[in-house]
Formats: C-alpha cells, structure tokens, sequence
C-alpha cells in the first residue's frame, strides 16, 4: 500500500479562477461584493434601490444569478446601468468560470464597482470564491433570527450582514437583538446594517458602507 | 447540492494524480472538511458513490475527516477546539480569540496497491 499526500483545496479550479479575477478587479480599481441571502431576503431589491441611488455615469455594473429566470436583470436594468443575467440552469451557485465568461461581454475599464447577486441559497455559495472583496449576506426579517446558527459557514464568511425588511418588525416575532448576537456568536466582529428597502430606512448607512468601501479601494490603490 | 460538484472535483484531482502512477490503482482517497465548510459529509458519500458506481473507481473508498472550528489565543497561545461557537478561551479567559481551523474542503492523501 502506497500513501500519497495531496496538496490542495478540493475546489482548486474555481480558486484558481476566482484568483485571477481578484487579480483583474486590483489592476482595473474595482470593488467587487457577492451578496448571498436565502431565497426571497431581497437581494434584488436592495441592489434596486441602490442602482437607483448612484447618479446617471456612476461606474457600477451588477451580475445576477438565478437558476432559472432573468426577471432579477429586467428589474435591475431599469436603472439604466449594465446589467447582466446569469442563468445557471440548475446550479445551486455562482461560480468563478461563469462571471470570468460574463465579463468578456464588459471594458473593465468602464467599471470601479461590480455588484454580484448571488443565488438565493445559504449553502453552496459559500464555498465558491467568486473573486470578491467580500461577501455581504441579507437576512430578512421576515426570517428566523437563528439563520446564523443554522447556516455558520455563510455568516462566518461575509464581512457585513444586513438585517433586511425591518419595516416588518411590528408584524412578526423576530428577535433583532438575539438575530445580531447569533451572528456575532458565529462571526465575531461581523459588521450589522438594519435597512428596509421599501420604506428607505437604513439605506443611506448601507451607501455610506459601500462609499467607505470604494475610498478604501481608491486609497490602497494610490499608495506607493 | 453542491456536493456532486465537490465529489467531481475530488475524483478529477485523484485520477490526474493516479495517472502518474502506471500499474497501481486507487484503494482510497481522503479528505479534510471543515465543520465550516458547508458540506455535509453524507450527501458527499452518497454523491461520491453514485459517480464512481461501475466505474472502475467502484472499489476505491472515499474517507472524510471532520475537521471542529479551532481558535487560538493571541494572549496566552493557547489553540484550542471551539463546540458550539463559544470563542472564549479555555486556558485563560479571553473572548478575543482568533479563528484557525475549520473551514477546511482540503485533500488529505490517497491510498494506492498495485493493479
């Protein structure tokens, strides 16, 4: 019997991509975000609101995944900014060979912010390094506040978690204060919005996270 | 049911790696997953089982090691296994503990006897 040792993460292939697509986003300045969220958090309409916030020119492009439909893309092109469908055609995720094909059609030249919406699923994505800066995952009130518990892998791996729906809260028995402990239980130091995307509140924080965020880039950039 | 595409990938790397080695088969291949990785152990037996099923990877076995969340201590240096996300260190205390382990989707090694 002969024991060979293997190198190397299982998805190695996807890493290698999504590497190379890191690399791309550094040398063209752009902040790239995956959002992930279970099925129906409102990952569409926050990226809907938010296009609609950014003024006409803003270089901001969003790719969006769904199994099946390209609804998310009619609803988001309505902003007027470059948007394009992803239809995995039952895949459970995004990988990095698909947004590596789906950028072909774009000058990243063009481009300081790529939003990524993923599909609606708080497990496979989590494994799928998609080149991003990082994830920010959407729970909805309208859900249970133990998501975090249930789903650690997705929480531990995003850098923000926005508490989505809030206008919700006087009609349902969630919990916002064991909801941000869970997730700080399983993701210390996450970093937590509250936004309704209906009503507008919270947005502006969310704008001011993505703002921060993009400077962040433009600063490291710039330093010798 | 990402698992398929983990088990596809796990049989991809130790058949490119069994190729390099003419006149010996496969009995086993091992992987490391995380309790953080978001793969259920089950599901990836049972898709590993449907895709080397009358092939002629059918003997091979695949083996799954769990691997707990670990965190370590800046303070103390402690490295300790983390059940049930309480991050406060054991040995002195601190709740700033510093992730190390857990999220692992690794190969480990495989197992070859001649053909």
């Amino acid at each position: 019997m002969n024991v060979v040792p293997l190198e190397g993460k299982i998805l190695k292939e996807n890493d290698r991509v999504a590497a190379e697509l890191r690399a791309r986003f550094q040398e063209h300045g752009i902040l790239c975000l995956n959002l992930v969220s279970s099925p129906g958090a409102g990952k569409t309409s926050l990226l809907e609101r938010t296009l609609e916030s950014f003024a006409p020119g803003e270089r901001v492009a969003v790719l969006t995944g769904d199994i099946q439909t390209d609804n998310d893309a009619v609803r988001l092109a309505r902003a007027g900014f470059p948007v394009q469908q992803i239809t995995t055609g039952g895949t459970c995720h995004l990988d990095a060979r698909m947004i590596e094909k789906a950028l072909a059609a774009w000058n990243l030249e063009e481009l300081d912010l790529l939003l990524i919406e993923n599909v609606g699923n708080l497990v496979c994505p989590s494994n799928y390094d998609l080149g991003e800066a990082a994830k920010v995952v959407v729970l909805s009130v309208a859900e249970g506040e133990d998501k975090p518990l249930k789903y650690p892998a997705m929480f531990f791996r995003s850098e923000l978690l926005i508490l989505n729906k809030v206008d919700l809260l006087p009609h349902v028995p969630f919990d916002l204060r064991q909801a941000r402990a869970n997730a700080q239980r399983v993701h210390p130091g996450i970093e937590i919005l509250e936004v309704s995307s209906l009503t507008g509140e919270g947005l502006p924080r969310w704008r001011d996270w993505l703002q921060a965020r993009r400077a962040a880039l433009r600063r490291s950039l710039a330093a010798p | 049911m990402h698992e398929l595409a983990i088990a596809n990938s796990v049989l991809e790397a130790a058949r490119t790696e069994a190729e390099k080695r003419p006149g010996m088969r496969l009995a086993k291949i091992v992987v490391r997953i995380g309790d953080l990785a978001g793969v259920d152990a089950d599901s990836l037996s049972f898709c590993y089982e449907a895709l080397v099923k009358e092939t002629d990877l059918e003997r091979c076995a695949l083996e799954i090691e769990r691997i707990p969340q670990s965190n370590e201590c800046p303070r103390c240096r402690h490295n300790f296994t983390v059940a049930n996300f309480e991050i406060a260190c054991p040995a002195c205390g601190s709740v700033e503990t510093r992730f190390a382990g857990g999220d692992e989707l690794e190969l480990a090694y495989l197992e070859m006897e001649d053909a």
